[in-house]
């Protein structure tokens, strides 16, 4: 008989295997991302419960709240749309052309993960107010960006390029190049094979793309809120008004602004992921 | 002409780059360019005597201090965190690294809000701070706190699917011929992960460095003493002082150019060693 046998079998949590140190980094992972992460958000949920449901509700729905989330999502909507198309001309560019300055260019398209917010949102401000580059260029036209929704909305549109340059590149360069051959081979124009045949392709690596910029967007704080002017009910946006609530001490207004916020940003992460459930049955790999 | 029939014609081809290029330069590249020229608007002189300013000077030096903290927890998490994923099989593993990408979905706000709930005036343990004479909101503590939390999956995320990627075969090899645990992690795992480690690095620490949003909740903004770079860059520029303010964004510019450079040799020079994690 073996040894192994005379052990009684006991449910094990972890598969055995010759490497050591599980328990100690599994343990540290876990309490850390406790302590970090999932017991100061609980502590989010817990304080926002104390409202209840409809008290929630009855925050939601305060004018200005309502006028905040509105901004922020449409503004945000709005923003990952036009990143949807200037985002897959640009993932496009870079992936099928070659001409000089295509790896600078490369490069600079992860300019707004690597700037820091603040600085964005100065900048922008100073571009577009109508003083500046872009707003005195505007301005004879009685255009105006900086201080109004349309300056959040370049605003979110610089912060939410990235996500879908960097989600439809990858997939556009593995991309099967066959495919298009006998697209082109069956006597479609080039035209209808970009249309019939390579954009259904990318379209569930576009749609993950958006909703990230878009997710990304509606919380968005410090380069917003230097373009945005900031008036209520007109360029307010949701997560100003938490910022205000918590300067008045009013915890329990700004964490059931928070939630409101925060469940809303997992309906998206879970159509992100069923997203990508999609997209990788269609292209049969991960 | 196998080739001329799966590309666009010249004139689409110089169309859509011309519209690629427009709209990077003008979303990406004129504001990079507006925080130089309006840091120098009037000339070196000012823009260098922001930096002489005493309370520039200490939000520079709060700056590296938290990022100097929260960086290394982080990657000591993100360390331990793949090791434990990526070479033992568990249930709920799945679930595990969901949870780690969390932050990247909470609103900078948010991420500063729970710990003004948990350890602030009227937070949940507030009373016991106070008992304590232990300040962590509007003090340094609640800075790190807050900036750990925005930065905390950078660098898990860059070495999990390394590192699941690479398996576990050379571990073992290592074990049977002797070497200890530590050993074996230190001259086996850490060397083919080391690249992507320096690329998780970069990009936690030019978050840490440039976070405003969490950290601004947090801080209390007190000059000289819990404002860091981002924040002092707000004051500044909330006192129509523009040229000081945009001479500390040029900094933060100057970070972020530097990383950009970082990131993107690392991407021609080990791109296959940093794997599936290249594209985000």
């Amino acid at each position: 008989m073996s040894v192994a046998a005379l052990v009684a079998p006991r449910a094990v949590f972890v598969k055995p295997s010759p490497l050591p140190g599980f328990g100690l980094t599994f343990g540290f992972a876990l309490t850390y991302l406790s302590l970090i992460v999932l017991i100061p958000l609980a502590v989010l949920v817990w304080r926002a419960s104390g409202l209840g449901l409809d008290g929630i509700w009855r925050v939601a729905t305060e004018p200005r709240v309502l006028a905040a989330l509105r901004t922020s999502f449409v503004t945000a909507a709005l923003a990952a749309l036009a990143n949807a198309v200037f985002g897959v001309v640009v993932a496009w560019v870079l992936s099928r052309y070659s001409f000089p300055g295509r790896r600078l260019l490369d490069a600079v398209v992860d300019l707004p993960f690597a700037l820091p917010t603040a600085v964005a949102g100065i900048a922008l401000a100073a571009l577009y107010a109508p003083n500046g580059w872009i707003g005195s260029l505007l301005a004879p036209f009685d255009i105006r960006i900086a201080y109004t929704p349309a300056g959040i909305f370049v605003a979110l549109v610089f912060i939410g390029l990235p996500f879908v340059v960097r989600t439809v590149q990858p997939v556009l360069e593995d991309l099967d190049r066959e495919v298009e051959e006998a697209s082109a081979t069956l006597g479609a124009s080039r035209g209808q094979t970009v249309r019939r045949v390579v954009l259904p392709l990318l379209a569930p690596a576009i749609l993950t793309g958006v909703a990230l910029a878009f997710a990304r967007a509606v919380g968005e704080y410090g380069s917003v809120i230097f373009i945005a002017g900031n008036m209520p009910f007109r360029s307010e946006i949701a997560p100003l008004l938490i910022v205000m609530r918590l300067e008045e001490f009013d915890y329990t207004g700004a964490s059931a602004i928070a939630t409101i916020m925060l469940a809303i940003s997992f309906a998206s992460l879970l159509a992100i992921n069923a997203l990508q459930a999609v997209s990788r049955r269609r292209l049969g790999h991960a | 002409m196998r080739d001329a029939a799966i590309a666009e014609s010249p004139w689409v081809r110089w169309l859509l780059i011309a519209i690629a290029v427009g709209f990077l330069a003008l979303f990406l590249l004129l504001p990079l360019l507006a925080v130089f020229a309006q840091a120098l608007s009037r000339g070196l002189g000012p823009y260098l005597s922001t930096f002489a300013d005493a309370d520039t000077q200490s939000a520079i030096r709060l700056t590296l201090l938290v990022a100097a903290i929260a960086v290394p927890l982080n990657l000591v998490f993100g360390i331990a965190a793949a090791w434990a994923i990526a070479k033992f099989s568990f249930p709920g593993k799945s679930l595990l690294v969901s949870l780690i990408d969390l932050p990247f979905s909470v609103s900078p706000v948010v991420s500063g809000l729970v710990y003004v709930l948990l350890f602030g005036a009227k937070g949940v343990l507030g009373p016991l701070m106070s008992d304590w004479d232990f300040k962590i909101i509007f003090a340094v503590p609640g800075i790190v706190l807050a900036t750990v939390f925005v930065t905390f999956p950078f660098i898990a995320r860059e070495l999990i699917p390394l590192m699941q990627e690479q398996g576990s075969a050379e571990e073992e090899a290592a074990l049977t011929l002797g070497a200890s645990g530590l050993r074996t992690f230190l001259t086996v795992t850490l060397p083919n992960v080391r690249w992507a480690l320096l690329y998780g690095v970069l990009l936690c620490n030019a978050r840490a460095m440039g976070e405003f949003g969490a950290v601004s909740v947090v801080s209390g903004h007190i000059r000289g003493v819990t404002n860091t770079m981002p924040l002092h860059v707000e004051i500044l520029y909330n006192e129509y002082d523009f040229v000081a303010a945009f001479a500390v964004a040029s900094l933060l510019a100057g970070l972020a150019l530097v990383t950009l450079v970082g990131k993107s040799v690392l991407e021609w020079r080990h791109g296959d060693e940093l794997a599936a994690v290249r594209r985000h």
